[in-house]
């Protein structure tokens, strides 16, 4: 019983990083309908970001914030630089270009900081402040998790720059009709989704430490856990992302083992696929003509 | 507007309209099917490609963004109505007041339009998408509205209306335009109820203009009554 709750536990705490990510692929998925297949690394990439400023001796939470920052900045000019020229062109062409800047980020960052493995530290104490089932980080990382996912909650629905951009995500021919300009919505999206994965970059890493092919696996799961909660749906995309964790770390555990682990994501993937494609929570729309 | 051309792809739709609208005053613009008079609002506002000279308040605005004629005034009801289907009634009216800074004044607006259309408060936290056709016409003319505009394009808002509604609309757009001075383009099939409503008209074939005066020169022109007005 102590041994499942604990994987439990462990699997709420990567589920939420899963989440953040799906979450990200979510939010690029609703205003342009592709998947980024490059989100997982720029998440890698900004990590490194943290890891130097720590390492030059800035102060954890300051890092913190400042990667944040910088992933926001990072996000935006990649979609004004790289994705803005491609925007007409077909899908297949896009998705390439989502598949070059993956190898592209991957094979930078290696070859700035090599591939060696790097530990990444934590900013919640090593002694487990809350019982003996959940390490502080875990916890640490499922509370940041779910502050991320408040605020953006609070952004999207309350605040007018929110409402506008989820306008242009829907409808970009009206957007432009009410004065919303839709080209900086779409740069905005990919900033916010950047600096999310950033945070389940810094999240992630103290557990599988630091490495440019970190990010692998992460985005299988995070790509289940959209898929699982229909990838229309940012409610779901988090449920889906704390099921994977959940599921990811009992089947390891107690029946495949931990080396098969992979396989239920992709399980999970083809699963949802072939039986119900728009995932648990995949929009029925609405309309009336 | 001059010598205004518009093309889709290779397909040129109008062939150098000029007309002008007065200021405060609603003009008409009439025709059958395919006569170019949705493409003619589409290239007021930038939505299509376009060649020739359209101004408005004096400034050249052919060949610039769409938000940007938006932020200048400029509001667009267009056909099909354009509502955000998966936001709420009220969500679609503030994003009409996207561009304006003034918060008191945009809640008093809001409050104006659910006054004008009592239907809308009643259905302020539902999804747009599941309003009825005629709620949803409402909807796009008050979300234009609350742009607080000064010129207001108006394709087809009488289209799928019961007539009982398409008399009510339209004696509000009437108000709106005697008390608040908005100039209105309004295009229709509905010839009769659009001349009631139009101080002028131009009435348009194949993308030219071929017949222009006031409401009231048109209304007795035989041809028009003929092939337009069914008398």
């Amino acid at each position: 019983m102590e041994a499942i709750l604990h994987q439990i536990f462990a699997g709420l705490a990567t589920g939420g990083i899963y989440a953040s990510l799906a979450l990200a692929l979510v939010m690029i998925y609703q205003a342009t309908h592709l998947v980024n297949f490059a989100q997982g690394e720029m998440a890698m990439f900004t990590t490194y970001i943290a890891w130097s400023l720590i390492n030059a001796g800035m102060p954890y939470w300051a890092a913190f914030l400042l990667t944040v920052v910088f992933a926001f900045v990072f996000g935006v000019l990649l979609e004004r630089l790289v994705i803005r020229p491609v925007e007409n062109a077909p899908v297949l062409a896009v998705v390439v270009v989502f598949i070059a800047l993956l190898l592209i980020l991957n094979s930078v960052t290696g070859w700035i900081y090599t591939y060696t493995l790097k530990s990444f530290p934590s900013p919640f104490p090593q002694q487990p402040v809350f019982g003996k089932y959940i390490s502080s980080h875990e916890l640490g990382a499922i509370g940041i998790t779910l502050v991320v996912l408040l605020l953006l909650y609070a952004f999207f629905r309350f605040t007018p720059l929110g409402l506008a951009m989820r306008a242009a995500a829907q409808n970009p021919e009206s957007s432009r009709l009410v004065g919303i300009r839709v080209g900086w919505m779409l740069a905005l999206g990919w900033g916010l989704a950047a600096a999310v994965g950033a945070v389940a970059g810094m999240m992630v890493a103290p557990i599988v430490y630091l490495d440019p092919n970190m990010m692998g696996g992460i985005l299988l799961y995070a790509f289940a856990a959209a898929l699982v909660g229909g990838i229309d749906n940012p409610w779901g995309a988090v449920f889906g992302g704390f099921l994977v964790g959940v599921l990811e770390n009992l089947l390891g555990a107690f029946v495949i083992g931990n080396e098969l682990k992979l396989s239920v994501a992709l399980v999970l993937i083809i699963g949802v696929l072939l039986v119900r494609p728009s995932g648990f929570f995949g929009k029925v729309h609405v309309t009336r003509v | 507007m001059r010598a205004l051309r518009a093309t889709y792809g290779q397909t040129r739709v109008l062939h150098g309209l000029d007309f002008a609208l007065e200021k405060g005053s609603i003009t008409a613009l009439l025709g059958a099917n395919g006569a170019g008079k949705t493409t003619t609002l589409r290239a007021i506002c930038g939505m299509v490609k376009t060649q020739g000279e359209v101004r408005f308040a004096g400034q050249r605005i052919d060949g610039r963004a769409t938000e940007d004629i938006v932020r200048l005034g400029v509001a667009h009801v267009p056909d099909g109505r354009g509502t955000f289907a998966h936001l709420s009634t009220e969500e679609n009216l503030r994003l009409g007041a996207y561009t304006r800074k003034e918060r008191p004044a945009v809640e008093a607006d809001l409050e104006r339009m659910y006054g004008y259309f009592p239907r809308l408060k009643e259905r302020r936290r539902q999804q747009a998408g599941t309003l009825s056709g005629g709620e949803q016409q409402m909807l796009a003319v008050s979300r234009a509205l609350m742009l607080s505009p000064k010129l207001m394009l108006l394709d087809e808002p009488s289209f799928g209306l019961a007539p009982l509604l398409v008399t009510e609309l339209f004696d509000i757009l009437r108000r709106i335009n005697v008390r608040e001075q908005i100039s209105m383009l309004l295009v229709e099939q509905n010839a009769a109820m659009a001349l009631q409503l139009a101080n002028s008209a131009y009435l348009l074939e194949t993308g030219r203009v071929v017949l222009a005066g006031s409401s009231d020169d048109l209304k007795r022109d035989d041809a028009v009554r003929r092939a337009y007005l069914g008398y």
